[in-house]
């Protein structure tokens, strides 16, 4: 466990987009044993050995992931994002008197979909029931959830962190999901504290969500992104959840504690306002740290909600959730029973096929998964496992990766670099997605053949491409004769350049004669800098092992 | 005319012997006469002579839509209509009114039937006297019938009897002859009560034949539309209209295949009808108790067998539903919070000031000890001994009615109230939980177990007030039901108000509580 936390956050940091910027590079162990001071910018230098009574941190997570549905999940109103306020409001959403829930086969074929990908247990049987809490965006003062029964239980996921020295080590790990339970999303609400007015959006009010539920499995922050950011993958190779951290498609919730190892869990608290995988490890981390803290200071903690504060990257007690909810849980009785069918041969006679939501059907149209995904590009490819971490992290890349490969016959091992270097290195900086790329995977294709066949030395290449990247729309054949960067091969030329080389370097030719054959490598080196870089380098070693032979 | 039942009065349509806006015109001016009863909160004039008139006009040319067109009907306001107010005789939404229309009033009016007004009734719909309303008590007719008011010592003016509740305006709108037809909520005996008591025939369907969708609701897993009638046969044809799936209610489950028409001559020999022994309950009249015997002799007399039968966990179904009814009305009148719609206090500190101020002035105290109760019913340390329990006594209470219809009952004969209808001064000594525990105790199992019954006049008491039974039948078995049904009120003979002459307005006006 300790490795792992203190195993390098590289895995994110390199392709996050949303913690690439800011994610410390400071260890799990480090911030605990760190005072408050220097928590946040102390490098990574020192492991520190763990004494067993040493306070260790335990998360679990609570995700909300909203439903990738036309339709809300018990109305026929439209689900979309940045819509005028209350535009997308049923009678039934504004929780009409005399309105019932209908519910949305797609939220739920989504919700089995989600479950099988995590190796679930589908429960054919599950159960609506209400939660209640005045609150001016929940319009009925209840939300309908699946307290009692979700709809699928005891699954795992696996994730993975980069460790070891070079951060090139991949450690898996996995977490428990308790549950994955069907629900509604609230409204919004917008405190207009001039005013003292609460203005209120219903939009969002009976959105589908996926309510999941993720055991007390991690450590720290550090896996608790990783963790959140392989579901936010899964979710959206399924098509299940778009994932947007920042529209709240994908809100996490962190149930924090700390203990000592082999000792009964301590009281936890509740983590909320957390919209990014980088606060999520920031908040969690800071959350393990201020726990400890109150213990070694001799006090308790309290069980309460506190939220992150992404500003001062402080967590701080939520005022309005003080005193512990009654929820008063009760079944919803507007809802009959939800039953899923394993396939279409268990269906009840009667029962309308249509309407029936069978589970053989939806695990047949399970897509790759992200892990598959990357097994497979190693397997197939031979890139390292972290590229193949790189590549399924972003999306599009692995698509343009194999675009590039069908069009070059260069190895995947070399275009690797080119795709997880250049590449997204550009992309990054300028913060684009793949699909908004200047250089196409052909184009990029193109330019790497003419680095394999010789055409154009490897730092020309680089040069092309920046070109590229920039005078978008031109080839690298037409960038290669514009600039004359071809490849120098006139031999008179080459030689003439050589005799040079050698002339003014008799202590190189000396010491080579003398055999010391590596110092050939300078000699092929200054020649290159006087063509550019554009020197055939087969012909420059063959011309100057002809000049410095005795 | 308005007396004749809705077969009748749709032959006369067809016949040309009436048109729909005359028969309109006749049902308004009826609706003034009967003012004093206080049936309707809202009545829909000029919609009404809108909609006669479009049924007109398919008459005239000859294209009727069916059975209902031109049938003018009451719904209780606890249905929503599109663009006409729905109170649920409730403060909270006195000046509510609905976007949308419920779905079996929309199937009334894709039927052609016309919509003369919403009917009076309790505070939603919690009551039994149909006296706890926001409008004021609504006054069952035959207080001004002969023979009520003739007998000796009665006071009509003050000694007026209930309707019985909580549909008790519904029962009204059609005992007093302003409508065809009525619809009613039926949750623990709101149809059969007001219904038994003033005279008409009332139908709680199975649980799920009918949409809820657009009722209001008070208990969701108990509530029924009901069907308010003045005859079995009326009741049949508006059920066959009703019944049915509906995508926007997810409890509603298909029509059994029904026959369109009830037979003219039921056979009851081979039918079994089971008297349970539980329901002679204390308080139980003489009159009610003769009522009884007499009918069970008459199916024994025509070859039927009669059987005592016992339904033993019945006597714990009050208890049981007084906490599933409040934990359900917790949880359903959380939604009136002041911000989407309905009344909104004046108060705005704060939002939990304005929410607290907005429900204490927008319900009733009935209103707002249920829900007191349900969400003590519903607290995490009370669940299990409160609400989970009365869970398993109401399966207890379903399977008692399984083993009796599985062991060859065709029918349950039973009384429908304990009494005839009690003067509104003697029946307002008592609050309104006393009043709803006695009153709901032959009707509220049925609801448990989500079957079909249906209350069928039989007699006037002494008192000159109607005394009705009630029938209760297997899941879905509502046509058969309605036979049986049918059977009986082909027996009894009993009166239509009109043979009495016309009621009148009492000279004097009685100041009520109403506001």
């Amino acid at each position: 466990m300790a490795a792992s936390c203190a195993a390098a956050s590289e895995l994110l940091h390199n392709v996050n987009k949303q913690i690439k910027l800011l994610f410390p590079k400071t260890s799990c162990v480090i911030r605990r044993i760190s005072t408050t001071a220097d928590r946040w910018d102390s490098p990574t230098q020192v492991k520190t050995k763990r004494s067993p009574q040493q306070l260790v941190g335990v998360v679990g997570l609570e995700i909300h992931a909203q439903i990738h549905s036309n339709t809300k999940l018990f109305s026929g109103s439209a689900v979309r994002f940045s819509s005028p306020p209350n535009s997308l409001v049923s009678f039934f959403d504004a929780s009409l008197p005399g309105t019932l829930p209908v519910l949305n086969k797609r939220c739920v074929e989504a919700a089995v979909m989600t479950g099988l990908a995590f190796n679930c247990t589908i429960n054919k049987k599950s159960l609506f029931d209400r939660k209640h809490y005045f609150y001016a965006d929940l319009p009925a003062g209840y939300q309908i959830t699946q307290q009692r029964r979700p709809i699928a239980v005891d699954g795992i996921l696996t994730y993975s962190l980069l460790g070891g020295l070079k951060r090139n080590q991949v450690l898996k790990k996995t977490v428990r999901i308790k549950q994955v339970q069907l629900e509604q999303d609230s409204g919004k609400s917008l405190h207009d504290d001039l005013q003292s007015q609460t203005l209120i959006d219903l939009n969002r009010a009976g959105v589908g969500l996926m309510e999941l539920v993720m055991e007390p499995d991690m450590s720290c922050g550090e896996e608790a992104a990783a963790a959140v950011r392989e579901l936010q993958l899964i979710l959206q190779a399924l098509g299940t959840c778009q994932g947007n951290m920042s529209e709240g498609q994908l809100r996490v919730d962190a149930n924090v504690s700390v203990h000592r190892p082999g000792e009964p869990l301590g009281v936890r608290t509740e983590v909320k306002n957390i919209n990014s995988a980088r606060y999520l490890a920031r908040a969690i981390d800071y959350e393990i740290q201020r726990q400890i803290d109150v213990l070694q200071r001799g006090g308790t903690v309290q069980n309460e909600t506190r939220a992150y504060d992404s500003k001062s990257g402080e967590t701080i007690p939520m005022r309005d959730k003080e005193g512990l909810q009654d929820y008063r849980f009760m079944p919803e009785p507007n809802l009959p029973p939800l039953i899923v069918y394993e396939d279409n041969a268990s269906l009840l006679p009667g029962a309308d096929v249509c309407q029936a939501v069978v589970v053989h059907e939806i695990r047949e149209r399970l897509p790759e998964l992200p892990s598959v995904k990357r097994d497979r590009l190693v397997r197939t490819y031979g890139i390292l496992p972290e590229h193949s971490f790189t590549l399924v992290n972003e999306e599009g890349l692995v698509e343009y990766f194999e675009a590039v490969l069908r069009e070059t016959k260069k190895e995947p091992r070399k275009v690797i670099g080119w795709v997880t270097n250049e590449l997204l290195g550009q992309l990054k900086q300028q913060d684009m997605s793949v699909s908004q790329s200047p250089i196409s995977a052909s184009a990029l294709a193109e330019l790497l053949e003419l680095q394999e066949t010789g055409r154009i030395s490897s730092s020309v290449a680089k040069q092309v491409f920046q070109e590229m990247w920039t005078s978008s729309g031109k080839t690298a054949p037409q960038i290669i004769q514009e600039k004359d960067l071809g490849l120098v091969s006139d031999a008179e030329q080459l030689h003439n350049i050589c005799q040079k080389v050698v002339d003014s370097n008799p202590d190189e030719v000396h010491a080579i004669r003398n055999g010391n054959k590596k110092v050939l490598n300078k000699l092929m080196g200054l020649v290159q800098k006087e063509t550019k870089g554009r020197a055939d380098p087969v012909l420059v070693r063959t011309i100057l092992q002809e000049k410095t032979s005795s | 005319m308005l007396s004749l039942t809705i077969k009748e009065v749709s032959l006369a349509l067809r016949e040309g012997r009436i048109s729909p806006t005359e028969l309109c015109r006749k049902c308004l001016n009826r609706v003034k006469k009967t003012h004093h009863l206080n049936a309707y909160i809202t009545v829909t004039e000029d919609l009404a002579l809108k909609q006669a008139q479009e049924a007109e006009t398919r008459l005239l040319q000859g294209t009727p839509r069916g059975l209902l067109d031109g049938i003018p009907f009451a719904v209780k306001d606890n249905f929503c209509t599109e663009n006409v107010k729905t109170t649920c005789a409730s403060r909270m939404l006195k000046d509510y009114i609905p976007p949308f229309n419920a779905t079996v009033v929309q199937k009334l009016l894709d039927q052609g039937a016309v919509l003369i007004g919403k009917t009076n009734m309790d505070e939603f719909a919690m009551g039994s006297g149909s006296t706890d309303g926001a409008f004021g008590p609504v006054r069952n007719p035959w207080s001004y019938a002969a023979p009520y008011r003739e007998q000796k010592g009665v006071e009509p003016q003050s000694d007026w009897v209930i309707s019985g509740g909580s549909s008790g305006g519904s029962a009204v709108a059609v005992a007093s002859l302003t409508s065809y037809l009525a619809l009613g909520s039926d949750t623990g005996g709101s149809t059969r009560n007001p219904g038994s008591l003033c005279g008409v025939v009332a139908l709680k369907p199975t649980y799920g034949l009918l949409s809820r969708h657009g009722l209001i609701p008070l208990v969701n897993s108990m509530d029924v539309p009901g069907i308010m009638t003045r005859s079995v046969n009326d009741a049949a044809v508006v059920l066959g209209v009703l019944q049915g799936l509906d995508v926007k209610d997810s409890t509603t489950i298909p029509a059994p295949p029904s026959f369109t028409e009830l037979p003219e001559d039921f056979d009851v020999r081979n039918i079994c009808v089971g008297i349970p022994k539980e329901y002679h309950a204390p308080g139980l009249s003489d009159e009610t108790v003769a009522q009884w015997s007499r009918v069970a002799d008459m199916f024994e007399r025509a070859g039927a067998r009669v059987e005592q039968v016992s339904l033993p966990h019945t006597q714990h179904s009050i208890v049981c539903y007084h906490v599933l009814c409040c934990a359900e009305v917790a949880s359903n009148m959380a939604r009136f919070d002041g911000l989407e719609y309905g009344h909104r206090s004046e108060v705005d500190s704060s939002t939990e000031a304005m929410y607290a101020s907005t429900r204490h002035e927008g319900f009733n105290d009935v209103v707002r000890g249920r829900i007191l109760s349900g969400n003590y019913f519903l607290l995490k340390q009370n669940y299990e001994h409160y609400f989970l329990k009365a869970q398993r006594v109401r399966r207890l209470i379903t399977d008692d009615f399984r083993r009796v219809f599985r062991s060859g009952v065709d029918v349950l004969l039973t009384p429908a109230t304990l009494t005839d209808a009690t003067c509104y001064s003697d029946f307002t000594q008592e609050d309104n939980r006393t009043r709803s525990t006695q009153e709901d105790v032959f009707t509220q199992p049925v609801n448990m177990a989500g079957l079909p019954a249906v209350s069928v006049p039989t007699s006037l008491s002494r008192r000159g007030l109607p005394i009705g039974l009630q029938l209760i039948g297997p899941a879905l078995q509502d046509n058969k039901l309605l036979s049986v049904a049918r059977w009986i009120e082909q027996r009894v003979g009993f009166p239509s108000i009109s043979d009495f002459g016309e009621s009148s307005e009492p000279t004097k006006r009685e100041q009520t509580s109403a506001v």
